[in-house]
């Protein structure tokens, strides 16, 4: 079963290391991972996904809070959270093509970010159901490429998790 | 964010001046050295070369309090500073210089995080500008021993010395204790900054439990006082937090049963008549059938490792599990937990042993049905070996009589091997810290050098460092330095002219075929090495023991010796075999004896 952790870490040289070795020498396998600055200077956040039972997720949790510079690990409840995935899909497209993926692009609410003779970009975001929906309307007309982010996550509503642990 | 207060610092002159004036300014290897004398460091193992010369400048200095031991392998220096921390408790430092130098250090540091030694590694590094060109002697150490450490940190600025230093030394000691890497490039050891003391620690992220939940605490003591067949299944933790006095405290209040782990030995008397022994692969039959036969396991600073569990799945069958420990990673990681208390040992069986008088203010628990049983298993399986047929000299006996004429005051480290787990079993120990051995990394070679720094660390205690042939030739060289810096270490080697645990490992599962196990150093072989030339040309004083009448004279004249080291070579049998044993695999309730001797089992 797919987990969601968000972790906030210390901007520093080799978390990222640390980070993602403990999961590999432990036999946790990543599915997807983002990175990017926290809303605190010198503090970034982790969004990992990593597909695990529930007692080895415990485990998981427990290890990652033992590295020095993790300050703080969160599981997202599915439910409680809103969830994006960010993807880049070049497409064949030609004449006879063009108008259709056009079309499907505007139903999924997906933008076409770069035009030429023979294919499109496209832009999507969304959870992870929706990007894998467009790209299954996609596939028939030839993708060339894709490049796509971890999936990325926030708690609803006012409360932040940073604000929960630096109150004290 | 919270600022740890880091460890109180030692009286020194120099502070106090700084205090009165502008800040000192020292180079980064000055401001090294400073802030580990300041940090009360008396003792560091190391080996210099070109990426650590500015320190080892300073510490030539003569006014350094610190104490620097040079070795003869890097190596030597990490189990070294282990043996040091391990016998007394107090951080063991060792140094080394960049690529091969750090390297080097890898397997102590490796060992230190498995068994929880408190260390503190220091490297020197190339040059920050050369740092990602191949550099000569340039390995990524922090990135080589990210998996084996509790934290590391590369240093690049002479600045940032004191500050890194002192959470390097908050990080090894305080929580579940572990080894810490600094590497320290060389320009940051030459370069000079301002120096600062004590200095801000920041590590907001760092947060190690110390005092546990009262609810969980209750529950524990509730279990406790309800249970038939209690086991207190003590590790390695109770004995780094200190809770020897607290466990006895909670044993004799509950009547419990204690068993030791490999890394406990000691932490409980082994005279005391609650005592089964140790648990495990070769532990004894009434500790491996307590375990199995019991109601409610209290685990105290253990962590179920796999040679105490044997198959995880039929281990304690029957029991519930209280686990505590310092480590809530440790905690449900092998077994889940009834009741989890994160905390340390001390504390908390502290607290527990509070807690359980008062719960049993009402009615008091009877398990004495259980010592009927427990009496029953230690009267028919007690701790045993066969003499040898060949002739040769029995390892059992040798090293039993090694304790008894050592006595508890000693210390006693060991190789990895069939010695090991003899000296495990055979010398009796009173105190904790008196056992210092190789337990979750299985370390050959880690004897000598420990030893070595046991001695160092309490040089008024005899130290004997209990190894095999095997082990002897991983690590001797530091019998040179133990010869040149006056620290006299006993070597008991045990020399069965093999690997012996392989070696018994293939004489019963592998058919007997002795694949490379031989060594050829014993009775009827060419014995290369010759130990006694070896151990003469070292200026140790060397004896060869053939026979069960010399033994004793022997280790009196060891004990004795005290200008040099000494090394006895004890020409054992090689047959002799580790016994009780659980084959790798099974369950524990298969714990044989003897060889195709399993214990009778209890009618249910």
């Amino acid at each position: 079963m797919s987990h969601v952790l968000s972790l906030l870490v210390e901007d520093k040289p080799g978390l990222l290391t640390r980070v993602a070795g403990l999961f590999a020498r432990r036999g946790f396998n990543i599915e997807s991972l983002a990175v990017g600055k926290s809303e605190i200077h010198g503090l970034s956040r982790i969004t990992v996904v990593v597909d695990v039972e529930e007692l080895p997720l415990e485990q998981v949790t427990k290890q990652l809070n033992k590295l020095v510079n993790v300050i703080k690990v969160v599981e997202l409840d599915q439910a409680q959270t809103v969830q994006r995935e960010h993807m880049l899909i070049k497409v064949r497209a030609d004449n006879t093509t063009r108008s259709q993926i056009l079309e499907a692009t505007n139903l999924f609410r997906a933008r076409i970010v770069d035009v030429t003779a023979d294919a499109l970009v496209i832009e999507v975001t969304g959870d992870t159901a929706k990007t894998q929906a467009l790209l299954r309307v996609i596939e028939p007309y030839g993708i060339k490429e894709i490049a796509q982010s971890g999936l990325l996550a926030i708690g609803r509503g006012s409360k932040s998790i940073t604000e929960r642990i630096f109150k004290n | 964010m919270s600022t740890e207060s880091i460890p109180v610092p030692h009286a020194s002159p120099t502070t106090s001046k700084s205090k009165a004036q502008a800040p000192e300014i020292l180079t980064g290897s000055g401001a090294l050295l400073r802030s580990l004398e300041l940090l009360g460091i008396t003792d560091v193992f190391g080996y210099p070369g070109g990426a650590i010369i500015p320190f080892y400048d300073e510490l030539m200095s003569s006014h350094t309090s610190i104490r620097h031991i040079l070795v003869r392998h890097e190596q030597g220096a990490g189990h070294a500073a282990e043996g040091y921390a391990a016998s007394s408790g107090r951080v063991g430092v060792c140094i080394a210089t960049s690529g091969p130098g750090a390297t080097n250090l890898v397997t102590a540091i490796a060992d230190a995080h498995m068994d929880s030694v408190p260390l503190i590694a220091i490297t020197g590094q190339v040059f920050s500008t050369s740092m990602g060109t191949d550099a000569f002697q340039e390995v990524d150490i922090v990135g080589i021993t990210m998996p084996v450490t509790k934290h590391s940190f590369l240093v690049t600025k002479p600045e940032d010395v004191p500050a890194t230093i002192a959470a390097a030394y908050l990080i090894a000691t305080t929580g579940r204790p572990g080894p810490v890497l600094l590497d320290i490039t060389k320009d940051a050891q030459q370069n000079s900054a301002p120096f600062h003391w004590p200095p801000k620690v920041d590590l907001p992220g760092y947060h190690p439990v110390t005092k546990a939940h009262g609810k969980q605490i209750q529950a524990a003591a509730h279990l406790l006082a309800e249970a038939k067949r209690p086991v207190l299944y003590v590790g390695g933790g109770v004995i780094r937090s200190g809770a020897s006095a607290k466990l006895l405290e909670l044993a004799e209040a509950t009547g419990a049963p204690v068993v030791t782990t490999l890394m406990a030995r000691g932490a409980f008397p082994d005279s005391h008549k609650q005592h089964l022994g140790m648990p495990g692969m070769h532990g004894t039959v009434p500790a491996v059938l307590a375990i199995q036969e019991s109601d409610l396991l209290i685990s105290l600073g253990a962590r179920f490792d796999d040679r105490v569990t044997g198959k995880a799945s039929e281990f304690a069958p029957n029991a519930k599990v209280v686990h505590v420990d310092i480590d809530p990673a440790e905690i449900s990681k092998i077994r889940v937990a009834d009741v989890p208390i994160v905390g340390d040992a001390k504390d908390v069986i502290a607290d527990l042993t509070v807690a359980y008088m008062d719960a049993i203010k009402k009615n008091k628990p009877d398990i004495s049905e259980w010592w009927t049983r427990l009496d029953y298993l230690l009267n028919e399986y007690p701790l045993g070996f066969e003499e040898p047929e060949d002739g040769l000299l029995s390892p059992q006996s040798v090293i039993q009589r090694i304790g008894e004429l050592t006595g508890p005051e000693g210390v006693y480290t060991a190789g990895v091997g069939q010695h090991q787990m003899w000296a495990a079993q055979f010398i009796k120990y009173e105190r904790p810290n008196a056992f210092v051995n190789s337990g979750g990394a299985g370390t050959m070679g880690f004897g000598i050098p420990a030893a070595m720094g046991a001695k160092v660390a309490q040089p008024d205690r005899t130290v004997w460092a209990i190894d095999g042939d095997g082990s002897f030739q991983m690590t001797n060289q530091e019998l040179a330095t133990c010869t040149l810096n006056q620290i006299p270490i006993k070597v008991a080697l045990i020399n069965n002219s093999s690997l012996g645990m392989v070696r018994q490992w293939q004489t019963m599962f592998y058919e007997g075929r002795h694949s490379f196990t031989d060594l050829n150093t014993g009775a009827n072989t060419v014995r290369v090495p010759d130990f006694i030339k070896l151990a003469e040309a070292y200026g140790c004083l060397a004896i060869r023991v053939t026979k069960p009448e010399e033994v004793d004279a022997a280790i009196i004249l060891a004990n004795e010796t005290n200008d040099r080291p000494v090394v006895i070579e004890f020409v054992v049998s090689s047959d002799a075999m580790v016994w009780p044993m659980v084959p790798q695999g099974t369950g524990n309730s298969s714990v044989q004896y003897a060889r195709d001797h399993a214990p009778k089992w209890e009618a249910e």
